[in-house]
């Protein structure tokens, strides 16, 4: 009883110390990476004890996230005696931030303890690094999205860029994954240069960095789209938009797949929130066409990611395109909530808002669930080619179930999350015509179509996923011997798949979150309902939707139509051989492929690929088939880009000679230069 | 007041179980007139299913869980939509837990179910109307959406009652921006229900068939069950279809109680009957299109949507 009736005492204690118990549990997160050097050769140590703990740090932080939340809202602010002399680290802990850290704190609990399960034995490089790489990548995250000033942001960025980096090429001596890694760590770079020139603009001539006098400044028009299209380009790379996404699907797949899904569950959302945190709070004025652009790229990227995620026959590189595809989405919320601000439409604007930070929350849930998943096939089955999988839901049945739940998230169905954010995002569309401008109305509309049509090929692509690798026979032999995930592994898949339920029948919870976020930055807050049975963001006679009483009335229908037919007719099965259509000399090998389900979308979207045929001849004895697709931004834009700087390298490089003598003219007519500008 | 709005919604749901079958003998009875055919009874899908019901099933070897449940999942979707469509009343207990959008969305689920299920067991035919019930569904679904656009510019809602109610107020005049949305309509209701000229229902030609190669492991009660459903979406599509072009006769708010429901069935068998006549006459009139050709055709469905869209929003203009 006096427990009871301690909680609100206690919760708002912790509210109100909020920001120090988060700078403590980074601090935590600090120790634990160190710690794995006190027996750096033990995964025993490193991953079954450290990784269990961390798991526990990252509930923290989302209970104190959550917390924060739901009482607090007060903007908390310390500042750290560390950094340079007269440049400590300003941290500042805002609604904003509570919502990103919720997320890294949800996702990252779930992911850690699959971790715990997932390395094994003389995998990639030692325990201790592994520890102390990802440990620090957890603090990293955790530090950009509380940073409060331009400095302490790009310490944290670079932190976290380069502990990501170290992470995808733990397998190093692979040197597919050397290169992944080094576009990776390019393209996190030319990001970084665009951050920090934006921040060298919105200082505004004052020439302080902390966030404050960022929000104070008062920037021309023209200054303030420079810095947000810097932060654009910049948050872009980070967050893989289309043009600048060509580093997501090379890197995802080379990183272990705990790796994987925290960089495309949480790290990518730390592009989220840098966008957000620049075009929402430091920048003081908005124009509508930064919206207009936003959504045309989210929604380019969205349709882009989710086409070439069908045509992919490698698991994870399926998934990292669907990241694309998603980012697209919350992209296409964001800039969506900016055209309606800039209307004077401020409900739905936090409508569009909301719908963007709903479905980064469910994105951190299944598709960090579907990497995961990615990772225990892989350790089952050695390969990460779906033309060599199959049928491992007799195999792996809790893989099966949990990756089913993740699915059908991603597919954006009903009544999981992801159909709770798409739905959002459809409503808040929905409000278009509203806009006092006729160009705007004709042709967002047709954004709407491309939404829909980007949500059914996401279903598509999924369904492929699920089927090629859970479902059918096996395409090869070995597959009969895989093993099912252990328990630590489950137990993280199954706390990701109890989100994605549980935000999909109650979206209160993460609406009314959400609605913190967008009270503070928009002043306003879509109410979630009326009552806690269903939402209904702007009004009940307009839309609503339960997901609860969906799956409640589902399971009822279910249920009482299995009864009856049991009672009414019976319940015998006769076990046969599949029809074969009078053919019996079938193999695995007649299912369809992933490539043969990828060939509808080759065929109707061939505008978006480049793509390599060789089809055998019809008298071949050993017909191979073989299609490489492409992506035609990389040709026609890395690529010229790659070889120009070569050629620009060459040209300099003729002036290392190798020669000392002609060094050391270079010194004597440099300071003849020198001395001619001066005199 | 709450108990009788119970009763009405148990009544419709009966009302969709019941007659969704009849609905479907009906269109293949008034094909076989047209097609100059020996006329099956009205009563023969019940007799299918009795029928189908007390066989066995048989079922392969390597069938999971996945494969058994779906069934189910597909029956109980479908009368979970029926149960949110107002066919008969708009004055719904459960009409708001989904709008408009959020029933394409449970139909999504039921078609996504089906496909893993036909590529549970691993056969050519399987897989291959999986993908292709994929594809047609993404194609659709912008076509259906663009509708449902249309459909909010004129009332202002998604909510099915909302636009029942709306389009029933005598101020309403009819929009012709309603023709071009109508059409459209019909268009993915024909390639939704896997009738022609997308697919064909009566078929077991294997190179053409999409839903049947889907169904080709199912048997017994099984089969019974996803028979069921799929008259269930035909007729969940055909009342979505009445409720936003042709509302008459619904019951709306405060409208008599015993008399304006038996109006509504009376008026809904009605347009039943009508619309069941109008599919066999299309299905008797139009040839099946190749695969490759449904882009096309569900693309005039989206087009003309947007178009009907641009219609009214020039008219605001």
């Amino acid at each position: 009883m006096d427990l009871f009736h301690s909680i609100p005492a206690m919760t708002s204690a912790l509210s109100a110390n909020a920001l120090f118990s988060l700078l403590t549990l980074v601090c935590a997160w600090l120790t634990l990476a160190l710690m794995g050097w006190l027996r750096p050769h033990s995964i025993r140590f490193v991953a079954r004890v450290l990784f269990p703990v961390g798991a526990l740090a990252c509930l923290a932080v989302a209970v104190v996230a959550g917390v924060y939340l739901a009482t607090g809202q007060v903007p908390q602010t310390i500042v750290l005696p560390l950094g340079l002399p007269d440049l400590p680290f300003h941290t500042r802990l805002d609604p904003l931030s509570a919502f990103f850290l919720l997320v890294l704190g949800l996702a990252g609990t779930g992911i850690s303890t699959f971790a715990a399960g997932y390395f094994r034995t003389g995998e990639g490089t030692a325990p201790a690094l592994l520890g102390l790489h990802y440990h620090v990548f957890l603090a990293a995250m955790a530090m950009v999205i509380l940073a409060d000033d331009a400095y302490l942001f790009m310490v944290a960025w670079e932190t976290m860029a380069l502990s990501s980096y170290f992470l995808v090429t733990s397998h190093h001596r692979i040197p597919e994954i050397r290169s992944a890694g080094f576009l990776y760590l390019i393209m996190a770079h030319v990001g970084a240069i665009c951050i920090l020139l934006s921040f060298g603009v919105l200082q505004g001539g004052s020439w302080h960095f902390t966030f404050d006098a960022m929000r104070g400044a008062s920037l021309t028009p023209f200054l303030a789209t420079t810095a947000f299209l810097l932060a654009l380009l910049g948050f872009g790379a980070k967050a893989g938009l289309v043009p600048m996404h060509v580093w997501l699907p090379e890197a995802h797949p080379a990183a272990p797949s705990p790796v994987s899904a925290m960089m495309s569950g949480l790290m990518l959302k730390t592009a989220i929130y840098g966008i957000l945190r620049i075009s929402f709070d430091l920048l003081h004025l908005k124009l509508w066409w930064w919206g207009v652009l936003m959504l045309v790229m989210g929604l380019f990227s969205a349709m882009f990611g989710a086409i070439f995620a069908a045509v992919q026959s490698d698991m994870k590189r399926l998934l990292a395109y669907s990241s694309i595809e998603n980012i697209g989405l919350i992209f296409t919320g964001i800039g969506l909530s900016i055209v309606f601000e800039t209307h004077n439409l401020h409900l739905y604007a936090a409508l569009a808002l909301t719908a963007a930070l709903v479905h980064a929350l469910n994105h951190a849930f299944f598709k960090s669930l579907l990497f995961l998943v990615t990772g225990s096939v892989l350790h089952a089955t050695k390969t990460r080619n779906l033309g060599k999988l199959g049928g491992l839901i007799r195999h792996m049945p809790w893989v099966a179930a949990l990756a089913l739940v993740g699915t059908l998230s991603i597919a954006g169905l009903p009544p999981f999350n992801g159909f709770v954010s798409e739905w959002l995002l459809l409503q808040s569309f929905l409000f278009t015509p509203q806009i006092a401008s006729s160009f705007l109305n004709m042709l967002i509309p047709l954004g709407a179509a491309a939404l829909a049509l980007t949500a059914a090929l996401a279903a598509y692509v999924m369904v492929k996923f699920y089927g090629v690798i859970f479902l059918g026979q096996p395409r090869e032999a070995d597959l009969v011997n895989a093993h099912d995930a252990n328990w630590l592994e489950r137990l993280g898949l199954g706390w990701l798949a109890l989100g994605c339920i549980l935000i999909g029948v109650l979206p209160q919870f993460a609406i009314g979150a959400a609605g913190a976020v967008t009270h503070h930055l928009l002043n306003q807050a879509v109410r979630p309902g009326s009552t806690m049975w269903w939402i209904a963001p702007i009004a009940p006679e307009q839309a609503s939707y339960s997901g609860l009483i969906l799956l409640a009335g589902i399971v009822a229908v279910v249920g009482v139509t299995f009864v009856l037919v049991r009672i009414l007719a019976h319940g015998r099965i006769r076990r046969t051989a599949p029809w074969d259509c009078g053919y019996p000399w079938q193999t695995p090998r007649m299912q369809d492929t992933a490539e043969g389900f990828g060939q509808p979308i080759r065929h109707m979207f061939d505008v978006f690929f480049r793509m390599e045929r060789h089809l055998p001849a019809p008298d071949d004895a050993a017909p191979r088939y073989r299609v490489a697709i492409e992506d035609r931004i990389w040709r026609g834009v890395y690529r010229p880009i790659a070889r120009s700087v070569q050629w620009l390298a060459d040209v300099i490089s003729v002036l290392q000679g190798g020669r000392l003598a002609i060094y050391l003219l270079y010194s004597f007519l440099t300071l003849l230069g020198l001395l001619v500008f001066v005199l | 007041m709450r108990a009788i709005s119970f009763l009405r919604q148990f009544v419709e749901i009966a009302v969709a179980i019941a007659i969704a079958p009849l609905f479907t003998g009906w269109i293949a009875q008034c094909r076989a007139w047209l097609q100059n055919r020996t006329v099956p009874s009205l009563w023969q899908p019940y007799r299918m299913l009795r029928k189908l019901f007390g066989k066995d099933v048989a079922m392969a070897h390597n069938a999971s869980p996945l494969f058994r449940a779906t069934p189910y999942v597909l029956f109980g979707t479908m009368v979970l939509a029926g149960a949110i469509i107002p066919s008969l009343v708009t004055d719904l207990p459960f009409a708001r837990i989904a709008d408009s959008i959020a029933l394409i969305g449970l139909f999504a689920t039921a078609r996504v179910f089906l496909s893993l299920a036909a590529m549970d067991v691993g056969t050519a035919f399987g897989t291959m109307g999986a993908r292709r019930e994929m594809m047609i569904g993404f194609l659709a679904e912008p076509a259906l959406l663009m509708v449902l656009f249309n459909a909010f510019l004129l009332f202002g809602s998604t909510a099915l009652p909302s636009l029942v109610e709306g389009s029933k107020s005598p101020s309403s005049v009819v929009d012709p921006s309603v023709i071009f949305a109508a059409i459209a309509f019909l268009m993915v209701l024909l390639a939704e229900n896997a009738r022609i000229p997308i697919d064909n229902p009566t078929t077991h030609l294997e190179l053409t068939m999409i839903h049947e190669a889907m169904i080709l492991e199912y048997s017994g009660r099984h089969l019974a069950l996803v028979e069921w459903a799929a008259s269930l979406k035909l007729f969940n599509y055909a009342c979505m279809g009445f409720a936003l072009f042709i509302p008459w006769g619904i019951a709306t708010h405060g409208s008599g109680e015993t008399g304006a429901l038996l109006l509504a069935v009376l008026a809904l068998l009605a347009k039943l009957a009508v619309a069941g006549a109008v599919l066999a006459l299309i299905e008797t009139l139009s040839a099946k299109l190749r695969i490759f050709r449904a882009p096309e055709y569900l693309g005039m469905a989206f087009l003309l949507a947007v178009l009907g869209l641009l219609v009214h929003l020039l008219q605001g203009a």
